[in-house]
């Protein structure tokens, strides 16, 4: 049994990924605590230059091995499980993503370690840790302990400053030898999504709609309200997977991240998944019929009434 | 082909949630509960496969005394069977969940098992997983497209990353997956149907004997300040208006401000 936190590094296409710094940041400080060792662990295929950008960990846990060169949920798997079960660690950091959510579980099913996800606060307490997790899509926050003082936590990208792990320096490197790897997933490609007609992280309004507008036709109004503004409408998950607005309009955490100076909310609940891609917006005004929807606790101002009343109400009075 | 669809039920959101006397849970007894939306991509993908690949659809429920209406709802939808496992008082935690579905998938065909990414009202959405690493299976989450190959033997699936990014994996089956959304939006099912479902239909049953907990500990639930740091506006919607367009002049945003 160690005190060290381990960090699970997450990459694509040669680059570590913010929420990995996050992590890492946060692991630091953590680490600083428990008297042990902030841990990077990197799986891939070539990773010095993966490595040269992990100076915030104490260490660096390497796998490099052909294998890795992709991401596969199963050799991930096999790879991770015997690394945390010899260290032992206190507390292993894993971002809440795709490959997050597979890696996590897995690893939280093989060790026996306890996993608390949707974490947006990692603190310690006598030592061990205290993680605060959203559920009930961020209405509701709880406070969890681990029962054994040690576990696993997918933490929410956003949740800690990208720049406290962002750290130039070279931790000493352990190099693992090829582990066993499991092949049933095997990485075909990686699929760019299509060019949209818009580019919504470069308009300087946006003007997004969720859920609560009910109707397609009622996009219209939308549409209207975003040309009056001289912007462009954007939306939560719901409306891209109905199909009536393209992928490429979609903010959130498979969506696209965007720091408009305006960011008008328009019937979006404000799940965690969309707080990650806006909630970095200079400005953001939310209207919600549901004086409890946790869009408001990230806009500066909010309002409880009807987006289409609203919309249109707007757009006359722009026009007027 | 076999397909196994795992649902639950959850709160519905769009009702106030409230905590209890001991602040550790929803005060569940004025709650009302909907299928968790990621289970009803899952249910539509398993018959859209099995009505290309051949088959059938069989979906599971944990026995918590009120999944009468969900499974009768997967019938009238046209799943092929429906059971339930174990019984338990109320959900309970993932890991105990998982366990329960695993001992009941070790003596039921199974090619492909469907989950829903996640559920709302757990502080994991990883029973998938957690099914998958107890019956040594392969597992993707975060799925949104699957093809089952020619021979039956794997399937190709995009898992999502950020920026509208996914990466085409294949997978050996059997396998485990998280369904993020569905080809098409789920089939309706009429209310009559299913009302009469729930009168005659046949529900199968499997004994588990499940135990354990999650290993976690919830310390306190609470109901997070939502506008603690907005501005609220109130008023009429013209009123609204007037003072959002007010804050953009204030800001130059916006054509207003160039007026
Ligand atoms: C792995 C993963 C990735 C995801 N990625 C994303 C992502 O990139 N982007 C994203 O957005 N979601 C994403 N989601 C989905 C996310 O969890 C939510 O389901 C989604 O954000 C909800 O969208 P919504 O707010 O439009 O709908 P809902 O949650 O249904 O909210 C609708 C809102 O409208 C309000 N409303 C209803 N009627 C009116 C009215 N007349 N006027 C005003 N308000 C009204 C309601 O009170 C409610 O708050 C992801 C989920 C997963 C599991
Ligand atoms: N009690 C349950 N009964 C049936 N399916 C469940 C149950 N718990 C979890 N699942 C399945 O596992 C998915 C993820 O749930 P969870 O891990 O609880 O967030 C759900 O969407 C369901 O498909």
């Amino acid at each position: 049994m160690s005190d060290d936190i381990l960090v699970l590094v997450e990459h694509r296409a040669g680059t570590v990924l913010d929420p990995t710094f996050e992590l890492l940041g946060r692991a630091r400080a953590l680490a600083a605590e428990t008297g042990g060792q902030a841990i990077a662990v990197v799986l891939g295929s070539g990773v010095d230059p993966l490595v040269a950008t992990l100076g915030a960990a104490d260490r660096v846990i390497a796998v490099d091995d052909p294998a890795f060169a992709e991401f596969s949920p199963s050799s991930y798997q096999a790879a991770l499980v015997p690394i945390v079960r010899d260290r032992s660690p206190r507390l292993v950091l894993v971002a809440n993503t795709g490959p997050g959510m597979d890696v996590a579980s897995g690893l939280s099913a093989a060790t026996g370690l306890a996993l608390a996800a949707y974490a947006t606060g990692v603190a310690l307490e006598g030592g061990a840790p205290v993680v605060t997790c959203q559920l009930y899509a961020g209405k509701i926050d709880a406070r969890v302990r681990f029962a054994d003082g040690r576990g696993i936590a997918t933490v929410v990208a956003g949740s800690f400053p990208v720049e406290s792990g962002m750290a130039a320096g070279s931790p000493p490197v352990e190099r693992l030898g090829p582990p066993a790897t499991d092949g049933r997933i095997r990485f075909k490609a990686l699929l760019a999504p299509e060019a949209g007609d818009v580019d919504i992280t470069r308009e300087t309004v946006l003007v997004s709609v969720g859920r609560g507008v009910g109707e397609q036709e009622n996009l219209e109004l939308v549409e209207e309200l975003a040309t009056a503004l001289g912007g462009a409408v954007s939306v939560s998950r719901p409306l891209a997977d109905a199909g009536w607005l393209p992928r490429s309009r979609q903010v959130g955490k498979s969506g696209l991240k965007v720091k408009p100076r305006l960011y008008l909310a328009l019937g979006i609940s404000g799940a965690p998944e969309h707080l990650e891609g806006m909630r970095g917006a200079d400005l953001i005004i939310a209207v919600n019929t549901d004086p409890r929807a946790p869009i408001f606790s990230v806009a500066h101002y909010g309002a409880v009434a009807d987006l289409l009343d609203v919309a249109q109400a707007l757009t006359r009075r722009l026009a007027g | 082909m076999e397909f196994i669809v795992l649902l639950k039920q959850v709160p519905d959101l769009a009702e106030e949630l409230e905590i209890d006397a001991d602040g550790t849970d929803l005060a569940r007894d004025w709650l009302s509960y909907v299928t968790s939306e990621w289970d009803e991509y899952a249910l539509e993908e398993a018959l859209q496969l099995r009505d290309q690949a051949g088959g059938s659809v069989t979906c599971l429920a944990l026995d918590t005394g009120s999944v009468d209406e969900l499974l009768a709802t997967c019938l009238a939808r046209g799943a092929d069977r429906v059971v339930k496992v174990g019984s338990f008082e109320r959900q309970p935690a993932s890991h105990v969940a998982a366990a329960a579905f695993a001992a009941a998938l070790r003596d039921m065909p199974h090619h492909l098992v469907l989950t829903g990414v996640q559920a709302i009202d757990d502080l994991d959405g990883q029973v998938g997983p957690l099914v998958a690493t107890l019956l040594d299976l392969p597992h993707v989450s975060v799925v949104t497209h699957i093809a089952v190959g020619p021979d039956g033997r794997t399937a190709t699936v995009h898992q999502e990353y950020a920026g509208g990014v996914v990466a085409e994996l294949e997978v050996d089956l059997p396998a485990t997956l998280g369904v993020q959304t569905s080809r098409e939006t789920p089939r309706y099912a009429p209310v009559s149907r299913v009302r009469q479902l729930m009168k005659t239909m046949e529900v199968g049953s499997v004994e588990v004997s499940a135990d354990g907990g999650a290993g976690l500990v919830i310390e306190a639930m609470s109901v997070p300040e939502v506008s603690a740091t907005a501005e609220m506006i109130a008023g009429s919607p013209d009123a609204i208006a007037e003072r959002i367009a007010a804050i953009l002049a204030e800001r130059g945003i916006g054509k207003a401000a160039v007026r």
